[in-house]
C-alpha cells in the first residue's frame, strides 16, 4: 500500500513538471519594442517559427501603429499605455513591419525587418 | 476634317499614348432610361507640391505647371479634370502646409477647364484631420452627377489610421441607395480600398467594408492615386485603376525591399509621370483610359 502510494506521489510529481514544461514551452517571448518619430527600436528582430511571441509596445511621442501584414496582426501604440501584440509566427523568412498611423514626414520610412528562422 | 475625341484617341494609341479599356467585356446591361452623353474627364495626382528632392525630380517645381499646360493645350477641354490627392508633401508644419496648399491652389487656378475637382491624399490631411485642406478645397468627401454618371469622392486619408469610418461607409451606402442600383457609379480614393501592398501602406484598414457596399451595384469603377504608377486591378466585378503621379514614380508593388522613389534618369526626363484622360462610352462600367506623359 505504502509503495502504491509513492508510486502515485511520484506520478504526480511527473506530470506536475511535465506540465510545467509544457507551460514553458507555450510561454510566449517577450519582446520589447519602442516607437519614437520616426524609429521602432529595435527595427530588425529574428524570431523562432513556431515559437509565440508577445511585443510589447510603447511610444515615445505620439500615437502611431505596428502592422505586420504577413502574419495579419497589428495594434495601435500609444504614448504612456504600454500595448501588447502576440502572434506565433507559422513561416520563415524576412517579413516587414511598419507604423501604420500617418505620423509625419518621416512616416514612411519608419519600418523594421522580423527575420523568422 | 473633324477628328472627335473617339478618333483623337484612336490616332493617340496609334501613336504610342497608352489606352486601357476598363470594364467588363460587355459590360453591364444600360438601365432603362439611363442614357447619358459620352464624355471624359482627366485625373492628375500625386502631385506632391512642396516636395525639392531635386536627385528624385530635378524639375520639381515645374513638372505640376508643365502638366497644367498639357492639359491646357488639349485640342477639347475635359467636362472636368480631378485631382486624386497628395495635392502636396507633407510637412510637420502647419503654417507651411497651408504655404504649400495656397502655391498650389495659384498653380492649378490657370487650369482652363471649367471644373476642378480636389481631394485629399495623406500628405495633404493626415497629420490634421483634413482641416488645412479643407480650408482651401473644401468637404474631403462629396458626390456629384455628371451626364447620366454619379461620382463618389470617398475620404480614406483624414484619419491617420487610413480608415474611411463607420461614419463614412454609412454616408457612402445612403448616398447610393439614392439612386438606381445598376447606375453607373465611379468612385475616387486617394488610397487602394483593396490590399494591394499594407507592407508598403498601401492599403485602407476598413476598405474591405466599402468594397462590400460597391458590390451591391452592378457598374461600379474605382480610380486612385497614391502609389504613383498604373496600376488595374478587379476585386470581383470592380475595377481599380491608380494613376501616375506628377512628381515622382515607385516602384512596383513588392518589387524591391523597400518603397523608395525611382530615380530619375537623364536620358528619359519624366519618364514614369504623366496624366490621364477617361473617356465616358457606352455603359455600364466601361471606360477608356488614356495616359499622357509630361514633356519637357
Amino acid at each position: 500500500m505504502r509503495k502504491n502510494r509513492r508510486l502515485i506521489l511520484a506520478a504526480g510529481l511527473a506530470s506536475l513538471i511535465g506540465g510545467s514544461l509544457a507551460l514553458a514551452q507555450a510561454s510566449p517571448r517577450l519582446i520589447k519594442v519602442k516607437a519614437r518619430r520616426f524609429v521602432f527600436t529595435p527595427n530588425r528582430i529574428a524570431l523562432k517559427k513556431g515559437q509565440p511571441v508577445t511585443f510589447e509596445l510603447t511610444s515615445e511621442d505620439i500615437v502611431m501603429g505596428m502592422n505586420v501584414p504577413d502574419f495579419k496582426v497589428r495594434s495601435d501604440i500609444i504614448p504612456g499605455k504600454p500595448m501588447r501584440m502576440s502572434f506565433t509566427p507559422d513561416k520563415a523568412g524576412t517579413f516587414t513591419f511598419v507604423c501604420d498611423v500617418f505620423c509625419g514626414e518621416g512616416h514612411e520610412d519608419m519600418s523594421g525587418t522580423l527575420v523568422v528562422t | 476634317m473633324t477628328i472627335d475625341r473617339r478618333m483623337f484617341l484612336q490616332l493617340a494609341a496609334l501613336g504610342g499614348g497608352a489606352v486601357f479599356a476598363s470594364g467588363l467585356a460587355g459590360g453591364a446591361p444600360k438601365a432603362p432610361g439611363a442614357e447619358h452623353d459620352d464624355f471624359y474627364f482627366v485625373q492628375l495626382s500625386d502631385t506632391h507640391w512642396g516636395f525639392n528632392g531635386a536627385a528624385v525630380n530635378p524639375d520639381f517645381a515645374g513638372t505640376l505647371p508643365k502638366a497644367i499646360a498639357a492639359v491646357n493645350a488639349l485640342p477639347e477641354q475635359p467636362d472636368f479634370i480631378i485631382f486624386t490627392g497628395d495635392l502636396t508633401h507633407t510637412t510637420d508644419n502647419p503654417v507651411e502646409r497651408r504655404r504649400r496648399l495656397g502655391e498650389f491652389r495659384d498653380i492649378v487656378s490657370r487650369l482652363k477647364a471649367t471644373t476642378v475637382r480636389f481631394m485629399p491624399g495623406e500628405h495633404d490631411a493626415s497629420l490634421d484631420h483634413g482641416k488645412a485642406f479643407t480650408e482651401f478645397f473644401g468637404p474631403t468627401r462629396y458626390s456629384f452627377d455628371h451626364k447620366g454618371i454619379h461620382f463618389v469622392v470617398l475620404d480614406n486619408v483624414s484619419d491617420p489610421a487610413a480608415r474611411i469610418g463607420d461614419e463614412q461607409l454609412a454616408w457612402l451606402e445612403a448616398d447610393l441607395a439614392k439612386h438606381p442600383q445598376d447606375s453607373r457609379i465611379v468612385v475616387f480614393t486617394h488610397r487602394p480600398l483593396f490590399d494591394l501592398a499594407p507592407q508598403w501602406d498601401w492599403a485602407t484598414r476598413d476598405g474591405d467594408k466599402a468594397i462590400e457596399i460597391l458590390m451591391r451595384h452592378p457598374n461600379v469603377t474605382v480610380f486612385y492615386g497614391h502609389i504613383h504608377q498604373e496600376n488595374h486591378r478587379m476585386t470581383g466585378h470592380i475595377a481599380h485603376h491608380s494613376a501616375k503621379s506628377l512628381m515622382f514614380p515607385l516602384p512596383a508593388p513588392m518589387s524591391q525591399p523597400k518603397r523608395e522613389p525611382l530615380p530619375w534618369n537623364p536620358d528619359e526626363p519624366y519618364r514614369g509621370l504623366g496624366f490621364r484622360e477617361v473617356e465616358a462610352e457606352g455603359a455600364g462600367a466601361m471606360f477608356s483610359i488614356h495616359e499622357l506623359p509630361v514633356r519637357a
